[in-house]
């Protein structure tokens, strides 16, 4: 099974990348956009015996050290 | 007192760290490694600064899974004493040892530079030999040291006396110009609900001679020895 794993900043916490991002597509003319935030993106193969396994699988790697709850929210997509 | 240092791939300051604790305080210490079992019997574990295991993910987030880690977590939790300085301070977040955690500075930038911070507590097996209010010149030296915590956990934090260093002027005064990486209520230092695990963003071990700018990082070493 492949898993797609979306890791961003927490709401609420400070993100000085994505501020830095949102204020630089500003000064391009980007006057839009807003809320930018800056995350990370993480793709893995897992041995699995159905995609019920896969996710729960990925739910833990992601609790335990994919993402810090602290600060982080994440969220993964599972395909065969 | 017995203390030890963990080296983790990529730690910087642990030779630092024992040159401060053994020829400066002439303490008896010992480098722990990484995939060691055990804590060969100390009674302070140090975890120094650095950039273990490249700081991939996040930074302290590999390193808290090291085999010493779980000897340490242990230590801790039957009240060892654990200090953690810049990246020993994010692994000691990243391993839910102490509250919050460490994000990437305001600035975006790697700051090195002296900075002044100011005891908030001196209760503490951490700062002891200190007085509430005492000013520290350290040198901090890092990308990611922006302080991060739940509101509710700040202020629990706050009533509770966890908040042990925040960045001030050169007088003690806070303002957000002596606050250099943008951290939540300018906060240096903290400890956790126990007061025996410690992280700090500034480095007391590079703070240890005249040589060197500073010696007020003697304070911090000076209170975990006045234990024993």
């Amino acid at each position: 099974m492949r898993v797609k794993v979306f890791i961003s900043p927490r709401k609420g916490i400070l993100d000085p990348q994505g501020r830095a991002v949102e204020q630089s597509l500003h000064t391009l003319g980007f006057e839009s956009v807003a809320n930018v935030k800056v995350g990370k993106y993480i793709t893995l193969e897992v041995a699995a015996k159905s995609a019920a396994d896969a996710r729960e699988q990925a739910q833990r790697m992601c609790e335990r050290l994919l993402a810090n709850p602290n600060i982080e929210d994440f969220a993964f997509e599972v395909s065969e | 007192m017995k203390w030890g240092v963990v080296r983790f791939p990529g730690s910087l300051d642990d030779s630092d760290s024992l040159y401060a604790l053994r020829d400066v305080m002439g303490q008896d210490a010992t480098m722990l490694w990484h995939k060691d079992a055990t804590l060969d019997g100390v009674e302070c574990v140090l975890l120094p600064g650095g950039f273990s295991y490249g700081d991939y993910l996040r930074a302290g987030a590999i390193a808290r899974f090291s085999p010493i880690m779980r000897s340490v977590e242990k230590f801790a939790s039957d009240g060892g004493l654990v200090i953690g300085t810049c990246n020993g301070f994010q692994i000691l977040c990243e391993a839910h040892l102490l509250p919050g955690a460490l994000t990437r500075n305001r600035s975006l930038s790697f700051i090195c530079e002296e900075i002044h911070v100011r005891v908030e507590n001196a209760r503490t097996p951490f700062t002891r030999a200190m007085r509430q209010g005492d000013v520290l010149k350290l040198p901090i030296k890092h990308g990611e040291g922006l302080y991060v915590a739940r509101e509710a956990e700040l202020l629990q934090m706050e009533e509770r006396g966890q908040v042990i260093l925040r960045y001030c002027d050169a007088d003690g005064r806070d303002s957000e110009d002596a606050n250099p990486n943008g951290s939540t209520r300018a906060i240096a230092a903290v400890a956790n609900d126990r007061f025996n695990v410690f992280g700090m963003m500034p480095h007391p071990e590079h703070a240890v001679e005249a040589m060197l700018g500073s010696t007020d990082g003697l304070g911090i070493f000076r209170s975990i020895a006045s234990r024993s």
